[in-house]
């Protein structure tokens, strides 16, 4: 998530300016209008709006009325006194309340600033950590100007501050992990939780029995509450720790699945305990019901979010016109899908995380690429920007909070939840791995162990208390919070070397490749038909299942046109290539292939059984003159200034290309006989289906190959897109050579469907290579601007020649 | 090559019986070109399942190392239909195609462009750079270690064996 800054030089000059941040963000409630000036402005309006006869707007008249308390002290009733007309004036009443809050959010990102140019501190030290420090210096100085610093309100951070970071988590939630390791994380999550909150409750109850520590008075309920909130593991402390570590997947999920799904248990006994203090007595029906309501908050949970997350796919089914708004769907759907949740007292972290997982697969294959783009880096943001706020926060409400000091129970609770948590693990470990097929090894379990940390969450629940029924409420939330900064600080700081020291595997920093995803989709298949003649209900034949399902009902109704019948192989492939292609603009385009497919020679995988000759050399000169060319067009499609519209922002390209598609074609046919010569792998615009869709979608004619070059052999490189089948059609008739008969026998045919319709982003055009006698296959990209060139999509000839 | 208990065995041989219907072999299987066997018989049914073993916690690395390779060759021998030793750009062609034959609408060239990538992808991995006229030959089981390196064999391939239960075959 974050990368290490590695520049020196600016790192201490950083420090002052952070802290003059700090500062100013504390001296800001100074600016507060001393009451009783702001108590006299309500006057004036009706003054005069009065006099005014009611055709002037509020606004400015405030402006200058704020002015005259300011100025003028006297009673309200000299308003009609004349004065100078305020040229200048301040009215901070007015922007009081955005403004702060602006401040704050620029005091998070600045500090997430500083931390990357000074890299020494940051890599000592986890973020969260330090950013809890930085809470406290400002809390400390707001408090010793002598205002009050604001406290960290319950429902601001579950309304505001929790769902980005969830939202984040859910969406990117790598399924595949999660979906093998359920087993393993619901137990954790509930069972784990279940066991350490009763056993602390438990114990912390005989300790408050202990006579001398003036505890009594704390009954078992109590207890049981505060060891229920306590003993859920936190998913945004959590996050921000083991994203920084880089520690291997297996354990990343374990423990993050464990933090999100044990909101639901942690929501129930809440709520049980709560409401439980205020009886005289427990009955059996209670617990039943409590119990029963568990069931009801999860799975209530997750059907509101699998019912949100369907109504998201169905709608950006039908957005392809209006791609701008796309985002804005997946936010809100999926920030309902929690407050429905949280409406009715349902999980709202599961609804959250289960409609950003099922909406996903829909809405990613009916989107734009932009769009996906875009909601990935407005996510990330606002997690990231929460997430600082929600420790700086903490710090704030250390300071600002009232707190109770008891050492015994403050102690006790420290070393409880510890012992519980890792009592709690090993027990859970050993009766996990009797399923498991890749055993939980001691090293897992002590990360694992390590990994339980409280956070904000915890905090805010604690907060909730209300003091006629919970009195101790102080003391609980010191607790609290000795028990986070305990974890934060020392667990957060100390699991990097850990890590290191115990040699724990980590991430594997490689890229997916077609490779890997043709195989480990062979091994599913392979498995299942095992699992089925083994007679073995197994984990494959259920996602078998279940893909067959999605595939023939679902898909149909949430994904839009000819997506749906897309095969996962074939969408991995394009997003791969789409990959792929947008490296290489961005790496410099022309000359340079640092792709892995395209480094290697066509010519060279080469069947036994083809007798293709080896496609000619191209000499020095004609592959000057393919450059030049090139580059002209090149630097036409980025000189053309893009028209800016705010609701079109996709659209318009199509529109400007096709006005201009009669004029280049009258260019692209002197240009073919130009290049009838030259061998190089002409440009393709590269569809990803989306785009395709969203061609057809806001221009039916602009899908239409280039029909001119009838005897010109043709080089194909199929992108492997669903095309229409009109569009099929065509290009089958236009490729005359290299014919298909051979099609089968031979090594790579590299044929390019001549789609030349405008708009396109990512356009194929051949480079020519680093030496003239390197037969390479190029794929170099140019400028993705609004029109691609269909000059650069000229045919050239491969062979036969 | 490590050892299956003799419980195991009684399972997998009452599911033998099932689906064979009690004969010595499992006939009809789909008839292939050359190298595919039309019959099986209890024998090679416990030696194909024993590569689904899942691997136990006591082994050494010698023997996880073994145990890898040894359901890797499985694979490549799956890939490798004409057994000769290395995946040529036409076998790997077919077990695209094979992949993406339940969908009905797509066309050969998508296949096969997918396995071309997948292919000069390998070829990259495997040998680097390659000189206009070195023609690849196909992927060798060397090769196909070394793409398989990113993957965790060892936890995906297997199948419970444990807790099998003789359920009716239905085809």
């Amino acid at each position: 998530m974050q990368a290490k800054g590695s520049r020196g030089a600016p790192s201490l000059g950083a420090l002052p300016f952070l802290f003059i941040v700090a500062v100013l963000l504390g001296l800001l409630p100074c600016l507060q209008p001393n009451p009783m000036l702001v108590s006299e402005a309500p006057h004036y309006p009706a003054v005069i709006s009065g006099s005014e006869a009611g055709d002037v707007t509020a606004a400015p008249l405030d402006v200058s009325q704020a002015i005259r308390p300011l100025t003028n002290h006297t009673s309200p009733g000299h308003a009609k006194s004349r004065k100078a007309f305020p040229v200048l004036g301040i009215d901070y009443t007015h922007v009081r309340i955005p403004f702060e809050i602006s401040l704050w959010i620029l005091l998070a990102c600045l500090m997430k600033l500083g931390f990357h140019v000074i890299p020494s501190v940051s890599n000592i030290v986890p973020e969260s950590c330090l950013l809890i420090v930085v809470g406290l210096l400002v809390g400390g100085l707001i408090k010793g100007v002598g205002e009050s610093p604001p406290i960290l309100k319950s429902d601001i951070f579950f309304l505001f501050l929790l769902p980005p970071i969830i939202l984040d988590a859910g969406y990117f939630l790598p399924l595949r992990q999660f979906t093998e390791n359920l087993g393993t994380i619901l137990i954790f999550a509930v069972v784990g939780t279940l066991w350490n909150a009763f056993f602390l409750g438990g114990l912390m109850y005989a300790v408050c029995q202990i006579s001398g520590t003036g505890l009594d008075h704390i009954g078992l309920l109590a207890n049981l509450l505060f060891g229920s909130i306590i003993s859920a593991v936190d998913p945004v402390a959590v996050l921000a720790v083991f994203e920084e570590i880089h520690i291997n997947e297996l354990l990343h999920i374990l423990v993050f699945g464990e933090s999100l799904l044990n909101d639901a248990v942690t929501v129930v006994l809440y709520h049980l305990f709560e409401e439980f203090a205020n009886f005289e007595q427990v009955t059996v029906t209670d617990i039943i019901l409590g119990f029963l309501s568990f069931f009801v908050v999860s799975l209530g949970g997750v059907f509101v979010g699998v019912i949100y997350g369907v109504i998201a796919a169905f709608t950006s089914r039908f957005t392809s016109h209006i791609r701008v708004i796309e985002p804005l769907f997946v936010f809100l759907y999926s920030y309902m899908a929690y407050l429905s949740a949280e409406l009715f007292h349902l999980s709202g972290i599961m609804a959250l995380i289960a409609s950003g997982v099922v909406m996903r697969p829909y809405v990613e294959a009916n989107i734009s690429h932009k769009s996906h783009t875009t909601i990935k880096y407005f996510l990330k943001m606002w997690s990231s920007v929460s997430e600082t706020l929600i420790f700086i926060f903490l710090g704030v409400s250390t300071v600002a909070g009232r707190h109770y000091w008891n050492w015994t129970f403050i102690i006790s609770t420290l070393i409880f939840c510890l012992i519980a948590r890792v009592l709690g693990v090993l027990g859970l470990t050993w009766f996990i791995n009797r399923f498991r097929i890749v055993k939980l090894t001691p090293k897992d379990q002590f990360i694992i162990a390590y990994g339980g940390l409280r956070g904000a969450i915890a905090f805010s629940l604690g907060y909730l208390l209300d003091y006629e029924h919970f009195g101790m409420r102080d003391m609980f939330l010191t607790a609290i919070i000795t028990v986070i900064f305990f974890t934060v600080f020392v667990q957060g700081m100390t699991i990097r070397p850990l890590v290191d020291l115990l040699a724990v595997k980590k991430k594997q920093e490689t890229k997916r490749s077609i490779n890997e995803e043709i195989h480990t989709q062979f091994l599913d298949h392979l498995l299942t038909g095992i699992e089925d003649i083994c007679g073995h209900y197994g984990h494959h034949h259920w996602k078998d299942k279940l893909n067959r399902f999605n595939k023939k009902y679902v898909k149909k109704c949430l994904i839009a046109g000819e997506r749906s019948k897309e095969p996962q192989l074939i969408a991995f492939y394009h997003k791969m290539e789409m990959k792929q292609a947008i490296e290489l603009v961005e790496s410099g385009g022309l000359g340079k292939i640092p792709s892995a497919i395209s480094t290697v020679s066509m010519q060279c995988v080469h069947l036994a059984v083809s007798q293709l000759p080896p496609l000619s050399s191209l000499s020095k000169d004609k592959e000057e003159e393919i450059r030049k060319i090139l580059r002209n067009n090149l630097q036409k499609t980025r000189q053309r200034l893009r028209s800016y519209n705010r609701h079109t922002l996709v659209a318009d390209p199509y529109e400007e290309a096709w006005n201009q598609m009669l004029l280049r074609r009258q260019k692209a046919l002197q240009l073919e006989h130009k290049m009838n010569n030259y061998l190089t792998v002409p440009a393709h615009k590269l569809d990803s289906p989306t785009m395709s869709r969203a061609r057809i979608g806001s221009d039916p004619q602009a899908y239409e190959p280039k029909s001119d070059s009838g005897n010109l052999p043709i080089i194909t490189i199929d992108p492997a897109s669903p095309q229409t089948p009109e569009s099929v059609e065509d290009l089958k008739g236009m490729s005359r050579l290299p014919p298909s008969p051979e099609e089968d026998e031979e090594g790579l045919v590299m044929r390019v469907k001549e789609s030349s319709s405008p708009g396109t982003d990512d356009v194929f055009t051949p480079g020519a290579g680093d030496s003239p006698s390197n037969q390479r296959m190029m794929r170099c990209l140019s400028d993705p601007g609004p029109q691609p060139e269909p000059e650069e999509g000229e045919p050239f000839i491969p062979k036969g020649q | 090559m490590g050892s299956i208990t003799l419980e195991q065995i009684e399972h997998l041989h009452r599911r033998f019986k099932q689906i064979s219907g009690d004969q010595p072999t499992i006939r009809n299987l789909r008839q292939a070109p050359d190298g595919l066997a039309d019959e099986i018989n209890f024998e090679d049914f416990l030696t194909i399942m024993s590569y689904f073993r899942p691997i136990e916690m006591n082994m050494d690395e010698e023997q996880l190392d073994h145990f890898r390779k040894e359901k890797l060759k499985f694979l490549f021998h799956m890939y490798d239909s004409d057994n000769d030793g290395k995946i040529t750009l036409q076998e790997y062609r077919k077990v695209v195609e094979e992949l993406l034959s339940r969908n009905p609408h797509l066309e050969k060239e998508s296949a096969r462009s997918i396995a071309d990538g997948a292919m000069m992808e390998a070829a990259s991995i495997c040998v680097g750079q390659m000189e206009p006229d070195q023609v690849y030959e196909g992927i060798t089981f060397e090769d196909f270690l070394k793409v398989w390196q990113g993957i965790d064999i060892d936890t995906k391939m297997h199948v419970r064996f444990l807790n099998m239960e003789p359920i009716a075959h239905c085809h």
